[in-house]
């Protein structure tokens, strides 16, 4: 029988069930998220969470809000309306009195600390080495001594695939080798959870393969729980555990990969899906 | 004499010597308008100039000689050097004014500037046009006058008004020789009355009056033709 | 020939109140930067920032200081100050401060203008690596920003070298002074004034030549230039100072 014929399944729990219902069970939690640039509802009243460990997936033609999902989490953004929750706590707003206020920079720094990104463009520093990249946050953020965090970033060259690069300059590395260590230097203060913004977009064909075998490596090695926001289908159907199709803001279908890119049930994702093939992403 | 202790803003003095004090505002402004106007055309020929093969490189040495020296020096020196009057054919002796000397230095001092400014422009017109004008035979003062520096011109015309500005507040300079504009009227009336609070604090005050508003209008000005 | 030995011989007898004067010149202009670059730099950073009062802070100090010349400045210092507080300051310390506060004026417009020019998405990553602000001004900001302000640096340094010449008029014997006191001791108006214009005109290519090294290791910093490219001799190709469009005066 179909699984489509029970109305639970509506709201599509994702593999391993690990979908929280509310505020409490989930590690990421959007509650009735808005946010609007101007006149333009980017997100509209968005709830779903995700659960610790758990890899998720963002589709969407562009414009669709994904990107500032992942933005909102980084505090790029901030909130219009609703409310976001980290790990049960407050994340968009923070206790006040009885109430709650929209978060300041104070609270926001204890927040996101367990929270990393990688970039489209990559945003490698270039008045640092690529050592000094990767070692600038753990030490004058964590604390980590200089020579423990320098020894920490040639392990994660190694893992990305560049130990022979630790020295060069970012600008004498191709597209590629930015983006890799790029997810070291994200990597490099341990994060719990891992947002990935389009991390191959910037790329010449050639070099994406890389990038995400690193990424593959990451999620078979490691427990971190990831956003990803990415074209490359057959990469999110090999790491992720849910794929979330957005569309004007709202989720039009959300289910475990195989479902989504091998049955898709909305003609939004269909059509989406039939495009992304065409452009030969 | 000047006892020294602190004291309070005379308002009666500072209404008193406005009028003197106006009146130095004006041979600042009387000096501003015509250095400039030196600036501006001599600048151009300086350019125009620059471009030739040898006098091109001794002017560029001159010029930036005159840049890396002070202007207060320059304005010192040529007083020094120049006779009280001149000899002219017909007129006779002309009296070389402090005022003279001051306005003239003070213009060639910025068209020092001012042609380094008409260059990036006429380096910014593009190639095109000088083949353009060379394909319809025009002759070399129609290429410059009505092809060249219409164009050169009108971008730097906010970079020139920058120097309108630059030359407003360095008209101070000219204290050195005794030109009687704002500062030298202003320390003439305070050492002679011991007041100098109000008479300096005056200069300050009416020197941002006029440049504050011209800085305003230069960036309006700025923004309208960067735009184009 | 007979000019050149005269020549020669005044230089032997004056050269040394010369160097006297020229010293306080670089003096000045040493401590005049210093005060100027400190000034640029807070006033600078507070006018990148977001909160409106330091902003408008930095509004009323570039303002006024860029609207008045140094030498106003200067004898505000040196004859309304005493009148008002009853304390005299040094000339010299008065003179500096002057200095200091013009340029530090443009300085200020200079660094706020680099310092926006950081690309946004340099911000957010170190957002993202949790940087305080703090920390992110000294590691990522203000080091990228460097290389922009220096040019411009370079010609407001020159600009307060020149300025400096108005300390002769509160009794400072910088080289402007001396050169005035050879003309009326000696009588030579010509010679007196051009040896004080060539150690202006030297003590700007040193300045000139300095910035310019601090120029090219900030572009190797950042990856633009290769280390070694152009050579030494590349610095030395021809100066244009003050042509920056607007900031040089």
């Amino acid at each position: 029988m179909s699984p489509s014929d029970t109305p639970e399944n509506t709201t599509a729990p994702g593999v391993d069930g690990v979908v929280a219902e509310n505020a409490e069970d989930g590690l990421i939690v959007f509650d009735k998220v808005v946010k609007r640039f101007g006149d333009l509802t980017v997100l509209d009243h968005l709830d779903f969470s995700v659960a610790p460990g758990e890899r998720v997936t963002l589709i969407g033609p562009s414009g669709s809000g994904k990107t500032t999902i992942l933005r909102l989490l980084m505090t790029l953004e901030k909130v219009t309306e609703g409310r976001i929750w980290v790990d049960g706590e407050p994340f968009s707003h923070m206790p006040r009195g009885n109430g709650m206020a929209p978060a300041n920079e104070g609270y926001l720094r204890a927040r996101r600390k367990r929270i990393g990104m990688v970039f489209q463009q990559f945003n490698l520093f270039p008045n640092m080495s690529v050592r000094k990249n990767i070692m600038e946050a753990p030490v004058h953020v964590l604390g980590i001594g200089k020579d423990e965090a320098s020894q920490r970033a040639e392990e994660l060259l190694e893992l990305v695939g560049l130990g022979d690069k630790i020295d060069a300059h970012p600008t004498q590395l191709s597209g590629g080798q930015q983006q890799r260590v790029a997810i070291a230097r994200a990597l490099a203060m341990r994060p719990e959870i891992l947002l990935l913004d389009e991390v191959t977009s910037a790329l010449d064909p050639e070099l994406v393969a890389g990038v995400l075998d690193v990424l593959r490596e990451v999620a078979e090695t490691t427990d971190i729980t990831m956003l990803c926001v990415t074209h490359e289908m057959g990469f999110a159907r090999d790491v992720s555990h849910r794929v979330l199709m957005f569309d004007q803001g709202r989720i039009a279908e959300e289910g475990p990969p195989d479902q989504i890119f091998g049955d898709p049930r909305e003609e939004r994702t269909k059509s989406f899906l039939k495009s992304v093939l065409e452009n030969g992403h | 004499m000047n006892d020294s202790a602190p004291m309070i803003w005379d308002f009666e003095f500072t209404f008193d010597v406005m009028p003197s004090l106006l009146g130095g505002l004006w041979v600042t402004v009387q000096l501003t308008l015509i250095g400039y106007t030196i600036a501006l055309v001599l600048g151009l020929l300086i350019a125009i100039v620059r471009r030739a093969p040898v006098i091109g490189a001794i002017v560029h040495f001159v010029m930036e000689f005159i840049r890396t020296t002070p202007l207060i020096i320059q304005v010192v020196f040529v007083f020094f050097l120049l006779p009280a009057s001149l000899n002219v054919p017909l007129l006779g002796p002309v009296p070389i004014t402090a005022f003279t000397v001051g306005v003239t230095v003070l213009g060639i001092h910025y068209a020092a500037y001012t042609a380094e400014v008409y260059r990036s422009g006429i380096e910014g017109v593009a190639q095109g046009q000088w083949e353009a004008a060379r394909a319809l035979s025009l002759p070399t003062g129609r290429t410059w006058g009505a092809v060249v520096l219409p164009q050169a011109i009108r971008k730097v015309i906010p970079a020139l008004g920058n120097y309108l500005i630059a030359m407003f507040k360095d008209t101070p300079l000219l204290f050195a020789i005794g030109v009687a504009e704002l500062l030298t009227r202003a320390q003439r009336v305070g050492s002679e009355s011991f007041r100098m609070t109000e008479a300096m604090t005056m200069v300050g005050f009416l020197f941002l009056v006029v440049s504050i508003p011209s800085a305003i209008l230069i960036r309006r000005l700025e923004k309208r033709y960067v735009a184009v | 020939m007979e000019f050149l030995q005269w020549f020669l011989e005044f230089l032997q007898v004056q050269l040394p109140r010369y160097l006297d004067g020229a010293w306080i010149t670089i003096q000045l202009t040493f401590a005049g930067a210093v005060l100027a670059f400190v000034l640029a730099m807070v006033f600078g950073i507070m006018g990148s920032t977001r909160p409106w009062i330091l902003r408008a802070i930095t509004t009323v100090y570039v303002e006024v200081f860029r609207g008045i010349a140094a030498l106003v400045v200067m004898f505000w210092i040196v004859y309304a100050l005493p009148d008002m507080t009853g304390y005299e300051l040094d000339p010299m310390f008065a003179a500096i401060l002057a200095l200091g506060l013009n340029v530090g004026a443009y300085g200020a417009e200079v660094v706020r203008a680099a310092l926006n020019a950081v690309p946004k998405a340099q911000v957010e990553a170190t957002v993202a690596l949790n940087l305080s602000w703090f920390q992110r001004m000294r590691l990522v900001v203000v080091p990228q920003a460097w290389a922009q302000m220096l040019p411009t640096f370079g010609n407001l340094i020159i600009e307060l070298m020149k300025a400096s010449a108005v300390v002769y008029l509160v009794g400072i014997l910088d080289l402007t002074a001396v050169a005035r006191e050879v003309r009326s001791g000696t009588g030579e108006t010509l010679a007196a004034f051009a040896i004080a214009f060539v150690f202006y005109y030297l003590i700007a290519q040193v300045l000139i030549f300095g910035m310019r090294l601090l120029e090219r290791r900030a572009n190797v910093k950042l990856g633009r230039i290769p280390p070694s490219g152009g050579g030494l001799m590349g610095l030395l190709r021809p100066p244009s100072v003050g042509t920056r469009v607007g900031v040089a005066k």
